[in-house]
């Protein structure tokens, strides 16, 4: 098992962990849905990559084709992808209507004006 | 109607009784005869069921089976025939009194108040009349809420602290130690049905194993005021006197050492625990409960305190005569259920009538009261007799029979403790009846008479019970008998 | 309409009447469809769980492809009991809903509430009933995000940041469940769940199928609110609108219960899961830490609502402890507090929904003499919460009962003594309740006296009088549950 053999997985790794450091480490709202979906992205390389034969091709059932990639994760991970999207969406919508009652979309400020003030009722 | 369906009626009729009070919350005189009618059906209800018990019948009321292989169902024997008998009979007195210091204390949230007591006596019902463990455990702690809004009375501060400690204790020893006590009997026997001679018989427990289950058991009951967990009871005495003549008399101790015998008789059985070293603590510590709370009552200048560590010293003697795992102890600690609620209300009756005359609590206020309020203090100095052990008074009878059995079982320790106490009691009762008749009245101090006629009527005849207890023994004597397995004498 | 298709239909019907409500835009349309959908399922629901009593487990064939190629719906007894306690409080939350939802939410937007309330009911059952890992995952994700949208329409602007909050953790929970099922599907080449399950015990024990196990267990435990994954339910809980907040208290977390009991003992087996590795320890430390912190947290905090919320990770503590005994008593424990738990706590967010549409946020302070102005609410909240305790007489005590004979069956005598003594914080925080609303004078603060309207009232008492029904009869939730049990571990029932 070399390196070369496995680099999707490591891709995937350092996608998947990027994503969540930058998840954890920024404060501004929008950075955050933007590191949620690096590391929603790592995980469709995660289901792709395996999918790949070496020498494999599209299902074709005909004379001449014999070893098949898999085309089911394309079809799981166009789900994945389809709710990565509404949740980006989601969190967007959400961070536009954060801006609008506080003013700001960094967490630390609407951490700071929530414990000062009661909050809008 | 059967004796079926009397269970039925004397379960259904106080809970019933509680709804019509509600309703009738607006018309005093209407709700306060509802309270009298639902008394003495209960109590018609319980007396029928007695002639069938002493023949030997034990009638019994499946309602449901809550888990599989636990059913919630009620199954009379002679220790809970007579707790029954107690409990409903002191009822109609209690609501007369209640409806005299009620109205002449001018105490608010009547309506409440006479809904909880009906409510505490359908729970007090259910506990005398359990089958097994789970439903004797449903009702024990259906008596603990019950009565938290009667202690927690008056609303105020001290009441509301009050209340802590009265759940504190008795929801956390319940909890905590009752409640796996009793999984525990699940787990190693297959079954929580009371069995005479003792459902754990033949379970292969080892001594060590039962006198630890015991103890979950001793202190997990903790209306039986067992030290260390006695405080709730003297800290129920912020709640109006009505209810502390319930808790002390009728319905809560009396549940804790009702629940302490039959624990002791129906789930181990006397047979298995007498000789088994693991269990020699219990008279040990009932002993020093009887000795430390008569030397707190004796210091206490707080008449209903005093009452209280009085109460928590005389639970301990049925605790300590049933420790003795002899059948003439049992029936003597059955006896002294009866004898020792009927003088203790009058204790209680009479504290609150000097209240509501007077406005007096302490001890040392009641010089030469008993020239104001002769009735009352007549019925205080019977019932005190009766509780220090004087013939012909009721609590001579059970204590002459705990007597009998320590010597007769040659426990030293407990003849020790049994005649240090009732020293003891002479001392902290005595002196109250001497300084009510023969000394005079504090100089400027305003007259008064009796309490409100209810109050007088109803201490006035728990005394005469007290004094004719010994002459009417034979049923309360039978049905303690019975209890322990022996026959007519 | 035939029983066959009942499977399909309980989610289905939920799942087409949000986009119906979203075009008919009049929001007394849509709470009738809405209620129409809801009713639909529990009825469903029930006729579902009698079949399975009756027959054995069901197996439906999505669109009639054969499994493990076609999707299937799986119903077995332990589902069948979930997808009745969701639709159920789906159900029951509906009247409460008309009145609540028209008091917290501005009018034009009340018929996309129940667009969303309809697709959060259609995933939540929809993950419940599937038998395919994906379609899970898809519903899990329908679940969520509309979970989402409902909280963030609180009224209190923190509702916002709540939402926010909720949906990157459940997000990040979500994505790692999906990385373990994409693993499992490398191993195993199958997404059904059963055939995953044959086809995972050649491969028992391998890297692959451990990574699977850790990244699901993390994934669906963010999602159940297992401590210290908890951080996002506190405050959903407490600015989400009343109703969401009552529903989601209810089910949301239950299910997420249910996905972890079927991957451990139906999919990766009680000999991996209870034997080889150390779950039952992990989960036993992770339960009792949540129990105590979170009831002990609970007992210090000035809202009501939060206090709740609270308890809730405290009593997930309490199944995941049952979960972790891996016995027959224990997985009992387990189920039957899913089940109690759930309507105890809709029990009182409704009632405490009720008192938050006369007074505002229910601050301790507005409390104060509740028992006079709001008696029934109050007897209500008193009742509910015994059943919390697990005070005789209410569904808790039933639960209680299981976990400790569980501990004492397993010798862990000391962790029957904990699961008792952690009842009595449980009583010291009702206790606070009954103290402010019996025990003290109304405040300036104290809503005017006056019970909610009857709409939002007996739907809550219909939940009170469930927790003291099923105290008493228990035939159908420990039955079942005892069932369930049973039919995990692999054991005859």
């Amino acid at each position: 098992m070399t390196f070369a053999s496995h680099y999707s997985y490591w891709v995937t790794i350092v996608l998947m962990v990027a994503g969540l450091y930058i998840v954890i480490a920024r404060g501004n709202l929008v950075k955050k849905l933007v590191g949620l979906s690096i590391f929603q992205t790592s995980v469709y390389l995660l289901y792709i990559a395996p999918g790949k034969l070496i020498g494999g091709t599209a299902p074709i059932v005909a004379e001449g084709f014999r070893v098949y990639s898999n085309p089911l994760p394309h079809v799981l991970i166009l789900t994945a992808i389809v709710v990565g999207v509404a949740t980006l969406a989601l969190g967007l919508a959400i961070v536009v209507r954060v801006r609008e009652a506080y003013g700001s979309i960094e967490e630390d400020e609407i951490l700071a004006a929530d414990r000062d003030g009661e909050g809008g009722a | 109607m059967s004796p079926t369906g009397l269970i039925a009626v004397s379960l259904l009729v106080p809970l019933a009784g509680s709804v019509v009070i509600a309703l009738a919350g607006r018309w005093p005189n209407l709700r306060e005869a509802v309270t009298l009618g639902t008394a003495a059906a209960l109590f018609a209800a319980v007396v029928g069921l007695v002639p069938g018990v002493l023949a030997g019948a034990r009638p019994q009321l499946f309602v449901l089976e809550m888990l599989p292989g636990i059913a919630l169902g009620f199954r009379v024997e002679p220790l809970g025939m007579l707790f029954a008998l107690v409990a409903s009979g002191l009822w109609i007195v209690n609501s007369v009194y209640s409806i005299g210091y009620m109205r002449g204390n001018d105490e608010p949230h009547q309506t409440r108040f006479y809904v909880c007591f009906a409510l505490a006596l359908a729970a007090t019902m259910g506990i005398a009349f359990a089958a097994n463990l789970v439903t004797l455990f449903l009702f024990y702690e259906a008596l603990t809420l019950v009565t938290y809004p009667l202690v927690t009375h008056h609303g105020d501060d001290e009441a509301r602290s009050g209340g802590r400690t009265y759940l504190g204790f008795l929801l956390g020893t319940s909890i905590v130690l009752l409640l796996p006590a009793i999984i525990a009997v699940w787990a190693i026997a297959g079954t929580i049905e009371f069995t005479p001679g003792g459902l754990l018989r033949g379970a292969g427990l080892s001594n060590a194993e039962l006198g630890l289950l015991l103890a979950l058991f001793m202190f997990g009951i903790g209306k039986a005021a067992l030290m260390p967990f006695h405080r709730w009871l003297p800290a129920a005495m912020v709640a109006p006197t009505p209810v502390s003549a319930l808790l002390h008399a009728v319905a809560v101790v009396k549940a804790g050492v009702f629940a302490v015998v039959k624990v002791i008789v129906y789930v181990f059985g006397i047979d298995a625990l007498a000789g088994v070293r693991a269990a020699d603590w219990l008279p040990t510590v009932a002993g020093f409960t009887v000795l430390a709370a008569s030397v707190v009552a004796l210091r206490s200048d707080n008449l209903k305190r005093r009452l209280a560590y009085s109460t928590v010293s005389q639970l301990s003697y049925v605790v300590l005569s049933a420790a003795l795992f002899l059948p003439l102890s049992i029936a003597a600690a059955a006896l002294h259920i009866a004898a020792h609620a009927v003088g203790k209300i009058t204790l209680f009756f009479a504290a609150g009538a000097i209240y509501t005359a007077s406005h007096r609590t302490q001890v040392s206020q009641l010089d030469g009261i008993g020239r104001r309020m002769p009735w009352t203090m007549a019925a205080f100095s019977v019932a005190a007799l009766s509780l220090i052990g004087i013939p012909p008074a009721a609590g001579f009878l059970s204590k002459w029979m705990m007597f009998q059995a320590a010597a007769s079982a040659g426990h030293a320790v407990a003849l020790a403790v049994l005649a240090a106490s009732t020293l003891l009691n002479a001392a902290y009762f005595l002196p109250i009846v001497h300084a009510a008749f023969f000394r005079a009245p504090p100089v400027g101090d305003p007259a008064h008479g009796e309490a409100p006629w209810p109050i007088v009527v109803a201490v006035v005849f728990t005394a005469a019970a007290t004094l004719a207890l010994p002459f009417f023994a034979e049923v309360p004597l039978a049905l303690a008998r019975a209890t322990a397995g022996l026959g007519a004498p | 309409m035939t029983l066959a298709h009942l499977p399909a239909l309980v989610v289905v019907v939920p799942l087409i009447t949000a986009p119906v409500t979203l075009i008919l835009r009049r929001p007394a349309a849509a709470w009738a469809l809405a209620t129409g959908a809801c009713a639909f399922s529990f009825i469903a629901a029930l006729l579902l769980v009698a079949e399975v009593a009756a027959h054995g487990t069901i197996s439906y064939h999505m669109g009639s492809w054969a499994p493990p190629w076609g999707i299937e719906y799986r119903v077995d007894i332990l589902n069948a009991f979930v997808l009745v306690l969701v639709s159920a409080v789906a159900a029951v939350a509906m009247p409460y809903a008309w009145r609540s939802v028209a008091a917290e939410l501005p009018r034009d937007q009340v018929y996309l509430f129940y667009t969303m309330y309809c697709l959060c009911v259609a995933g939540l059952l929809g993950m419940t009933i599937t038998g395919d890992a994906f379609n899970l995952f898809v519903f899990m994700e329908i679940a969520s995000l509309s979970s989402y949208v409902l909280i963030a329409l609180g009224r209190d602007r923190r509702a916002l940041l709540a939402a926010f909050q909720y949906l990157i953790l459940g997000t990040i929970g979500a994505t790692f469940f999906v990385i373990g099922v994409g693993l499992l599907y490398l191993i195993t080449g199958t997404l059904n769940l059963a055939d995953m399950a044959t086809r995972l015990v050649s491969v028992q024990g391998s890297r692959p199928e451990l990574a699977a196990l850790a990244f699901i267990t993390v994934g669906v435990s963010l999602k159940l609110a297992l401590f210290p994954l908890h951080l996002w339910l506190p405050n959903a809980y407490a600015y989400a609108p009343s109703v969401v907040t009552a529903f989601l208290a209810a089910t949301a977390t239950k299910v997420s219960v249910y996905v972890l009991l079927r991957f451990y003992f139906s999919i990766f087996g009680v000999q991996l899961v209870g034997g080889m590795l150390p779950m039952p320890e992990v989960l036993l430390g992770l339960s009792l830490i949540a129990i105590v912190t979170a009831s002990l947290v609970a007992l210090w905090q000035t809202d009501l609502k939060r206090l709740l919320a609270y308890s809730s990770v405290a009593q997930i503590g309490y199944i995941t402890l049952g979960l972790s005994m891996v016995s027959r008593d224990g997985l009992t424990a387990s189920v039957v507090h899913l089940f109690n738990h759930g309507i105890t706590k809709g029990a009182l967010f409704l009632l405490v929904g009720g008192i938050a549409l006369r007074a505002g946020r229910p601050g301790f302070e507005r409390l104060r003499g509740l028992g006079r102005s709001m008696p029934v609410t109050s007897l209500g909240i008193v009742i509910a919460g015994l059943s919390l305790i697990g005070v005789p007489g209410t569904a808790g005590f039933i639960s209680k009962w299981y976990l400790v004979l569980g501990a004492i069956e397993l010798g862990r005598w000391w962790l029957a003594a904990f699961v008792v003594a952690t009842s009595l914080i449980a009583v010291a925080y009702v206790w606070r309740f009954v103290e402010a609303a019996y025990l003290s004078e109304p405040g300036g603060q104290t809503p005017a006296p006056g019970e909610p309207p009857p709409i939002m009232l007996i739907p809550a008492w219909l939940m009170v009088a469930a927790c003291v029904y099923f105290g008493f009869d228990t035939s159908f939730s420990v039955g079942t549950a005892r069932d369930a049990a049973a039919l995990m571990l692999g054991v005859s029932p």
